[in-house]
């Protein structure tokens, strides 16, 4: 339907290459979405921004962590299975041990597997991605089919096999194994969007031009990937923080480094459930979660801004409730509030 | 509309012609100052301004005009069926049943608009490729559609009633257990010209429904639903950009730009005595189907900003007849300037409008020539 | 047809890659661990069985590649899996006969159950777009952030240890014989609940979400506004022509992320020690019993290729496009 606006802001949207999430200070433009600079829209979304605060609340701990922490995670003191207090806010373990220097110091452990195995697992779903989805033929053939053989044989069963079968497992052993294993759903999505890119007019006059294939690559399609890109980042990141915190709480790579998931794992084994220490498992599994989120509402954000129909309509329900608006599908509403003159 | 109305210029002068616009007699749908706004906040574009339309019974209105004036969000608006963040602002579309009856369909509940949708008025949507479900059958779409309102036909009958439809559009009656992508574009169409007739509606919306075909198969479409309307009946809103079209067609046209009606019409009068310069622009820009060829000139400039129309003739930075008062006062509609024109007619130009012009202050220009044809 | 022939392909293409990575990871990964289990267990394994482990490991250094390979396979297609150590001496495939059943029930069910009213709810929330249901967005993402296990140990920490109104551990009451009885079928039943409510509760929140931005897709489609023009009623409109299309996509994302899913809710077993194949899973690791751990990976992906040929057969089912050529 050619009324439908959003399409065609779709087609704009995705043809111009998103700013960069860390772009900087978020500009005081106006709130109209269709209207202004749109290269900052990412950032003017209120969930993308949510998102990065978080995150970079996460990345200023996994620095200062250490320095941080007012005890040693790993010394015993003769504070057993404490309660949250003013000497130890999260409580103590079974040895004595401060559960709030655990999570302190194990928020670097989280940080650094989950981004390195985000950026490795990227850098390949980016290779197979484009390369399929631009050589097609039997080359995307095979690689496609690479990439769903990875998406359904089950990932989390296969790092463990790996990582069990390993003498020793460091973190970033661990980040390269969840790498390897999780950059498929990237390169899905990359192909899928390759593809359709690799029809339209500039590139086509891209190589009519006799243009180079690489600088094809570089310079006309990747830019235009860039949102999807970070999309699929933000994911393998989420996917990989989830897997090292289950991998370590069934004891893979317990080799003395703390992470959220080894904190877990000794309140699972020690019986914190059952002695009711409640304080022992919940603040690893809500940093967890609070992590998590902030990365789902980052890739929210890419999401509305990669196609605009899944913008909530951006206006509050309550001005549409008092006006008697209510947004659907062939019902348009209608309101008696047209100025009068034409002009 | 009448050009004596206090709301644009009160100070209205006496004029030469008949100052009364003659109403279409027998009007079906009667559309009053409608007024359509995109986005639900503190600073919507207004993509409709007071339209006013109407279709007598049995008649074919063309609606034309360059994509984004307006023309389908009339038809999508006075359906009631604009997508979010569509929001009707104002107007009444008057629905007059063959007994007589009138509805405004803006008031009616989402029951009763159910109830009406199809039976009263049925629309062919644009682009055929993605108006068919891809997952049902084309007969069991068709048949839905009366089920939904005949509750007391059978699903044996409605099919029955389906295939009869099709042989109606020239398709083969095995086609009912098509899916849609078995179909081709030519074909999709059709099975939507069959949807929309298989409830007798009395009013039938076309939105360019042979825009996406190729021309031989844009000219079987069109003398097909010429034929059609013979022998049933109906009337028909044809939404095109492709002027040359509707005067193959229409009975009337009227010319959209930027939001508003600007020129309406009989056929034969648009095409051989523009009044407006937008009309005559327009036609200017598509080769004739037959008749004389002329020379093709473009339209410079492009379609306004709808959120950034100050006052003034929306049209006024692309026309050749452009003078001061065109930036001050936006012209309504009027009978044009000319003497002996059909009293039916009527035009948005302030080159027609001296007593507006002289509203604001300015001394009225003449009709140039151009747009004053015999 | 050739949807259905280029789909078979690929599972055996799949098949094929999942055994290879069996086959391969043992040889690859540096030191020897399994030589030196068989040599603690000296005397106590059969020759038979000693035999088939290194054949299953590639312990013979004097074998070339190719006919270890062959040999992998065949023992492999004869359902030979090695013995387990941790319950030496039973064959890998009894062990896993045992625990398969519990995780298909367990795990199946509650995956089905998760995705059917995921996607019925998403269906809601994206039809009615701007309503009170869009509040439900946020709720579901929080669920869809925190690791499956750790809402296990806060639901025992709640319902078991707290409120004591379900057991923490077990997948049935001890005391019972297992067999066709009301009584144990109850027990499995009251047993399982948590367990799978939680596996429900984790899961949903990302077919909510899936479906909900299908619905809001598919609803600016036009053949959606037609049927609305066509008057057809709201329910009809919704379910017939918004979600029976919404729903081809999620279809075809159920059969992909059902790796992902199948993974996480593995570990749940392990938090609720429910005698599945993601205890045993977690017990091999524990005991570095590897030839139980690499059954057990072999069974878990035919199971998710099983369960991805299902879907494909229902998207078949639903979407006709796939069915004929054109």
């Amino acid at each position: 339907m050619t009324i439908d606006t959003s399409i065609v802001e779709e087609g704009e949207e995705l043809a111009r290459p998103s700013q960069a999430p860390a772009t900087g200070a978020v500009p005081a433009a106006p709130r109209r979405s269709s209207r202004g600079p749109r290269k900052f829209l990412f950032l003017r979304n209120s969930k993308a921004i949510a998102g990065m605060v978080i995150l970079a609340f996460f990345f200023l701990i996994a620095i200062i962590g250490p320095w941080i922490a007012p005890y040693d995670p790993s010394a015993r003191s003769d504070d057993i299975l404490q309660p949250p207090s003013w000497e130890h806010w999260f409580g103590t373990t079974h040895l004595g041990q401060d559960v709030f220097s655990q999570i302190l110091v194990g928020t670097r452990g989280v940080i650094v597997v989950g981004f390195v195995a985000g950026i490795v697992a990227t850098t390949i779903g980016v290779i197979v991605g484009v390369i399929a989805g631009y050589v097609g033929g039997l080359g995307d053939e095979t690689l496609s089919v690479l990439a769903n053989v990875f998406l359904v044989i089950p990932q989390l069963p296969l790092i463990i096999l790996i990582a069990g079968q390993l003498p020793t497992v460091g973190g970033v052993t661990v980040a390269l194994v969840i790498a390897i294993t999780g950059w498929a759903w990237g390169a899905r999505v990359l192909r899928a969007q390759t593809l359709s890119l690799r029809r339209r007019d500039f590139v086509e006059a891209a190589r009519a031009n006799g243009e180079r294939t690489w600088r094809i690559i570089t310079a006309e399609i990747l830019p235009n990937l860039t949102a999807i890109i970070a999309a699929g980042f933000v994911g393998t990141v989420a996917f990989a923080v989830l897997s090292l915190i289950t991998l370590s709480f069934i004891g893979i790579g317990n080799t003395g480094e703390w992470n959220w998931g080894t904190v877990l794992y000794q309140a699972q084994s020690q019986l914190a459930l059952q002695r009711g220490a409640w304080w022992w498992f919940v603040p690893a599994g809500l940093c967890i979660a609070l992590l998590g989120m902030s990365l789902t509402l980052i890739n929210f954000g890419i999401d509305e801004f990669v196609n605009p129909r899944l913008r909530s309509t951006g206006l509050n329900a309550k001005s549409l409730r008092q006006r008697g608006i209510r947004p659907r599908i062939g019902f348009t509403p209608v309101v008696y509030e047209a100025k009068e003159d034409r002009a | 509309m009448s050009i004596t109305s206090p709301l644009g210029h009160p100070q209205a002068q006496p004029q030469p012609q008949p100052q009364q616009l003659t109403p279409v007699s027998d009007p079906v749908l009667e559309i009053k100052n409608l007024s359509v706004d995109y986005g639900y906040d503190g600073d919507p574009v207004h993509v409709l301004r007071q339209v006013s339309l109407t279709l007598g019974r049995g008649e074919v209105l063309g609606l034309a005009g360059e994509s984004g004036c307006g023309k389908s969000t009339l038809a999508y608006a006075a359906t009631r069926l604009l997508p979010p963040p569509g929001l009707i602002t104002g107007g009444e579309v008057l629905f007059t049943d063959r007994d007589g009856r009138q509805t405004d369909i803006l008031r009616l509940n989402d029951a009763q608009l159910r109830a009406s949708r199809w039976q009263d008025l049925a629309i062919v949507f644009q682009g055929a490729m993605n108006s068919l479900n891809p997952v049902f059958r084309i007969g069991r779409q068709i048949a839905d559609g009366i089920r939904a309102h005949r509750p007391e036909v059978s699903q044996k009958e409605a099919l029955e009633r389906s295939a009869e439809l099709l042989e109606l559009v020239g398709i083969s009656p095995d086609r009912l257990r098509s899916y849609p992508h078995q179909l081709s574009g030519g074909m999709r169409q059709r099975v939507m010209i069959a949807m929309a007739l298989a409830l007798d509606p009395q009013v039938l919306i076309m939105d360019e429904p042979t825009t996406a075909l190729d021309v031989v198969m844009q000219r079987q479409i069109v003398e097909q639903i010429a034929d059609l309307r013979e022998r049933l009946g109906f009337s028909v809103i044809f939404i095109t950009h492709d002027v040359s079209l509707l005067i193959e067609i229409a009975d009337r046209i009227a010319i959209m730009y930027a939001g508003e009606i600007v020129e309406d019409a009989a056929a034969l009068d648009v095409y051989q005595r523009p009044r407006h310069p937008y009309s005559s622009a327009l036609l200017h820009s598509f080769p004739p189907l037959r008749g004389p060829r002329r020379e093709l000139t473009g339209i410079p400039g492009s379609p306004p900003d709808l959120s950034k129309l100050g006052g003034g003739c929306p049209f006024r930075d692309r026309c050749a007849f452009a003078f001061d008062a065109c930036s001050k006062v936006n012209p309504e509609l009027v009978h044009p300037n000319v003497v002996g024109d059909d009293p039916r007619r009527s035009v948005a130009c302030l080159r027609h409008d001296p007593a507006a012009v002289r509203a604001v202050g300015e001394e009225p220009l003449p009709v140039p020539p151009e747009l004053s044809l015999r | 047809m050739r949807f259905f022939l280029r789909r078979f392909m690929f599972y055996v293409i799949t098949f094929w890659a999942a055994v290879t990575i069996n086959f391969i990871i043992p040889r690859l990964l540096p030191g020897d661990p399994v030589s030196a289990l068989i040599a603690k267990n000296q005397g106590r394994i059969s020759p038979d069985a000693t035999e088939a482990l290194r054949a299953l490991f590639g312990l013979d250094e004097n074998v070339s590649i190719w006919q270890q390979y062959l040999d992998y396979w065949n023992l492999i297609l004869h359902g030979e899996l090695g013995i387990s150590f941790t319950y030496f001496p039973t064959p890998v495939t009894e062990v896993i006969q045992q625990a398969l059943p519990w995780t298909i029930g367990l795990v199946g069910i509650a995956t089905i159950i998760s995705f059917t009213i995921g996607t019925l709810i998403g269906t809601g929330i994206g039809w009615r777009r701007g309503t009170w249901a869009d509040s439900l967005l946020p709720i579901s993402t929080f669920f869809s952030s925190v690791p499956y296990f750790w809402l296990a140990l806060i639901a025992i920490s709640l319902f078991s240890v707290t409120l004591g109104w379900f057991p923490a551990s077990g997948s049935y009451d001890r005391s019972l014989v297992p067999t066709w009885s009301w009584e144990f079928i109850g027990s499995v039943i009251y047993y399982g609940f948590l367990p799978a409510m939680t596996i429900v509760i984790s899961s949903i929140a990302g077919w909510i979400l899936g479906m909900r931005n299908m619905m809001v897709t598919v609803s600016s489609e036009d053949y959606v506004t037609v049927a609305q023009a066509k008057g057809l009623s709201e329910r009809a409109v919704m379910f017939g022509y918004a979600a029976r299309n919404a729903v081809l996509p999620q279809v075809s994302s159920f059969a992909l992320s059902l790796g992902f899913i199948v993974g996480g809710t593995l570990v749940m077993e392990i938090v609720f020690s429910y005698q599945g194949i993601g205890y045993f899973l977690f017990t091999a690791v524990a005991a570095k019993d590897y030839p139980l751990m690499q059954g057990i990976f072999l069974v878990i992906t035919l199971a998710v290729l099983f369960a991805n040929i299902v879907a494909d057969f229902v998207y078949g089912v639903l979407d006709p496009r796939t069915r004929q050529e054109g």
